[in-house]
């Protein structure tokens, strides 16, 4: 006799056996990071504590953990549109960089007034982030080039884009040769609140979330996209043009992204920047998964990322933790998260099995 | 005779549906056995088991006596059970004879390849199978490459071969020439399970029949213990049949006229070659052949999924072929698509949604670009009810209902907007007994109601039930037409193998 296991399809778990899936996920996650705290040593408990404590300990901690999901919620979103469609965009995060341009270029020379000004930063941001994957949506389209390819190499052209910008056209000529644009004018910033750095680009971040969610769950578009994103064959069968479709949600979900990147100039760092993001467009590939793509799921689980980071900010001063470790931490949570879909589907069941069978 | 192979009370399960409950039957050496059931009853299931696709959670398998446990495919054909399959697993780009030798067990590295080759050619001959070793698979008709699969496991010295519809398939002329061998087989001793819908089929080749229901064994009855009533009445057991009557004649009004028509595959090789065909008003056109024809490049070519070469398509006597009026026509044009579960549906989509795949855009369920969810959900529980579909719970994914149930959701949906004409392939391949009449049923009435109706199948049955008329099709042209009335199977028979040109 000998034991083995067999590995069975199961029926698809019920919505809360698929919730408890994900937080056993995080919580797994914890553990294991538990695991690479002790090696630097750090007691984890202590460290989680203080992750907590300094995310939302304070009004301060809580309008930074408000002030990173920003960013994180924007470009979710824009992933999950494409994702709802199989289409892949890994290039959110290019694309925050050429919205951030954009909406850098209408704000250093437009010379615009303040009525006009932000929302016509915003426009150029939505447009240059859509234009820039609709790149990826036109080649996909029309020759069938794989878009998870060309998003995430064209993640590299923005990056170095805006870099040769900072560096040289649009480098501030009062800025001691660093690497920066001038300052916004005070018509190009959005609103801050309550003496943080809280800024209306999170209020725009949760209006795309409603918008989002209207568009997909409400709309004959958001329909289309759920049909061909579960079968592109029954969709052209049934009339739908799916090659369209394909370019239009990849221009929209870069065009969400683009918003984002209007929201880190416009709202926290009112100039372009080197390192404007720290991976944000990475980030919300993972936060679209766990939210499994509902627009709800992306501001919850962007809150969470948003709790990580600020307590991730406090570790690296607390116990001179790099700040990989974050970014460890994330890899993790997505690494368990995958591991349970397979346990959604599928279950282990051990067999007796006759050893001369 | 000695039993080779006996199943005794095997239970499979799957999540949330037995599949296999309590099945047990025999298969003596030098017997053709054959399987019956309608789609669901567990068939597959059970060759599976047999095959080592699956494991039984309960029950035994005894060969010669004594019982055995597959956990793979290779476990089972190591002791002499093969089967040949629906979808033929052959490499298309190699020739007959590497399809062959890529089947063969214990072979050397080196091996001696004019020695296998001259075994081949002597099983070949044996059995009177016409077959060129060294033409590439994907030259040759269904047919031959299902001689090719039966080929491989008599090279494996298979003691028991399983056959999964394999006449669907071929000619009659075909088939008849596969139950010669058939008998062959079972004098040299070797044992068969036969699976298959036809009924004259079955009464014609059967030593004994077990037919299956609900995953369990209704019964096993010996040869002259059955007639093609019997096996039916136990098939179905006492499920209700709809009752139709076939249509009144059709007008002499032509709807859809079809002149030269060309369409190239892929390939760039003529799937339809100077093809033509007229459907009148109310009509019922059945178009036989043997599958792989031109058939679904026909259905592809007039529902606007194909691009037409050249040649014609009139409708009402207007040329729609390239028109603007082309897509407008075509959306009058319903189509039942011949891989239901591939392009039929979109499969993580509910019901309701399902429904609407191809209309969502018409008014009453929409409002502006928003979705009218009381109208979708209206539809739904009209339809389901029309139609008597088993839906689900509400929002759960379509793909999670049974074959029939799919079948019906993809026929309500195209016979909504009351399509002027009705392109179905092989719409009741893989249905029940039940489910198939009902669709009968629905094209029939369809037809009184003034729609016509091209209806592809590879069941001639079915065409001589429910047809007007019936149009052949060879190698992607029009043979000719038949008369359901006073036609013989024998004529169509040669029609479908292009022999004769009426």
């Amino acid at each position: 006799m000998s034991l083995a296991f067999r590995v069975e399809k199961r029926d698809q778990g019920s919505a809360l056996f698929r919730s408890l899936t994900i937080i056993a996920s995080v919580l797994v996650a914890l553990f294991v990071a538990g695991f690479l705290l002790l090696a630097a040593g750090v007691n984890p408990a202590t460290a989680y504590l203080e992750i907590l404590r300094e995310a939302l300990g304070s009004t301060y901690g809580i309008s930074e953990t408000l002030v990173k999901a920003t960013p994180l919620i924007i470009t979710g979103l824009a992933v999950s549109v494409a994702f709802r469609m199989q289409i892949w965009n890994i290039g959110a995060e290019g694309q925050i960089y050429m919205g951030a341009c954009g909406a850098t270029g209408v704000a250093l020379f437009s010379g615009l007034d303040a009525p006009l000004m932000l929302p016509a930063m915003f426009a150029a941001a939505f447009f240059a982030g859509g234009l820039w994957a609709s790149v990826a949506g036109l080649l996909r389209a029309r020759w069938q080039v794989n878009e998870v390819i060309v998003t995430l190499l064209m993640n590299y052209i923005a990056i170095l884009l805006a870099d040769y910008l900072i560096y040289g056209p649009w480098k501030n000529p009062d800025g001691y040769n660093f690497p920066l644009t001038a300052q916004f004018v005070d018509a190009a910033r959005l609103t801050e609140y309550f003496n943080t750095r809280l800024h209306s680009g999170f209020f725009i971040a949760l209006f795309c979330a409603l918008a989002v969610y209207l568009l997909m769950e409400r709309t004959i578009w958001g329909y289309q996209i759920k049909a061909i994103g579960s079968n592109p064959a029954a969709a052209r069968y049934a009339g739908m043009k799916t090659g369209l479709a394909i370019f239009l949600v990849l221009a929209l979900s870069g065009a969400i992204a683009g918003i984002a990147g209007f929201s880190e100039v416009a709202g926290l760092q009112h100039r372009l920047q080197h390192g404007l993001s720290p991976g944000y467009g990475y980030t919300a590939i993972i936060i679209a998964w766990l939210a499994r793509r509902s627009a709800l799921g992306v501001i919850i689980v962007s809150l969470l990322m948003g709790i990580l980071l600020v307590g991730g900010d406090s570790l690296q001063l607390s116990w001179q933790l790099p700040v990989a470790f974050a970014y460890a931490f994330q890899g993790l949570i997505l690494f368990f998260l995958l591991a349970g879909d397979f346990f959604i589907n599928f279950r282990l069941r051990w067999v007796k099995e006759d050893a001369d069978a | 005779m000695p039993k080779l192979l006996q199943l005794q009370h095997i239970r499979k399960t799957f999540p949330g549906v037995v599949a296999l409950d309590d099945v047990s039957f025999s298969i003596a050496e030098g017997e053709i056995h054959t399987l019956l059931g309608e789609n669901g009853a567990g068939k597959s299931t059970l060759m599976n088991v047999l095959t080592g696709f699956y494991a039984p959670d309960s029950g035994s398998l005894l060969l010669d006596g004594q019982p055995v446990r597959f956990s793979s495919p290779r476990d089972s054909l190591a002791l002499g059970i093969g089967m040949v399959h629906q979808h033929f697993m052959l490499v298309a780009a190699h020739s007959v004879l590497e399809n062959i030798l890529v089947a063969l067990q214990g072979v050397p590295l080196f091996f001696p390849r004019r020695q296998l080759r001259s075994r081949i050619e002597q099983t070949i001959a044996e059995f009177g199978i016409e077959l060129e070793l060294d033409t590439p698979v994907w030259q040759l008709s269904i047919g031959a490459q299902q001689w090719i699969e039966l080929i491989k496991l008599l090279m494996r010295d298979c003691r028991l071969l399983i056959l999964d519809e394999p006449t669907a398939v071929l000619t009659p002329q075909e088939a008849d020439k596969l139950f010669q061998v058939l008998q062959r087989l079972k004098q040299q001793g070797k044992s068969i399970i036969f699976i298959s819908h036809k009924m004259r089929e079955v009464m014609e080749i059967s030593d004994r029949v077990t037919i299956l229901k609900k995953g369990s064994s209704v019964t096993t009855l010996e040869a002259g213990e059955f007639n093609q009533n019997k096996l039916a009445t136990l098939m179905i057991g006492g499920d209700r049949i709809p009752e139709w009557q076939k249509s009144l004649p059709f007008s002499d009004e032509l709807v859809l006229e079809i002149e030269n028509l060309a369409v190239r595959n892929d390939r760039g090789l003529a799937d339809l070659d100077n093809f033509n065909l007229q459907l009148k008003k109310g009509e019922i056109l059945g178009i036989a052949g043997i599958a792989g024809n031109g058939q679904k490049a026909l259905a592809e070519a007039l529902t606007g999924l194909t691009k037409v070469e050249s040649g014609r398509v009139l409708a009402n006597g207007e040329d729609i072929t390239r028109s603007c009026a082309r897509s407008s026509y075509i959306a009058g044009i319903a189509h039942i698509p011949e891989d239901r579960k591939a392009i039929g549906i979109a499969p993580d989509l509910s019901l309701d949604e399902n429904l609407i795949l191809k209309n969502f855009r018409a008014k009453r369920f929409r409002h502006g670009v928003f979705q009218s969810r009381s109208a979708i959900r209206n539809n739904a529980i009209e339809k389901v009810d029309q139609f008597a579909i088993k839906a689900g719970p509400q929002g759960s994914p379509v793909r999670l209902l049974s074959g029939g149930n799919i079948q019906k959701v993809i026929i309500a949906r195209e016979l909504s907007e009351q399509p002027t004409v009705l392109v179905a392939l092989y719409p009741t391949r893989g249905l029940d007994i039940g489910s198939a009449e009902y669709v009968h049923k629905v094209i029939a009435e369809g037809a009184g109601n003034g729609m016509s109706t091209i209806l592809i199948s590879e069941d001639l049955d079915e065409l001589y039930k429910i047809c007007d008329r019936i149009a052949v099709i060879f190698r992607g042209r029009l043979i000719g037409y038949a008369d359901p009335t006073s036609s013989s199977r024998e004529e169509i028979g040669l029609m479908m193998s292009g022999e004769v040109s009426a």
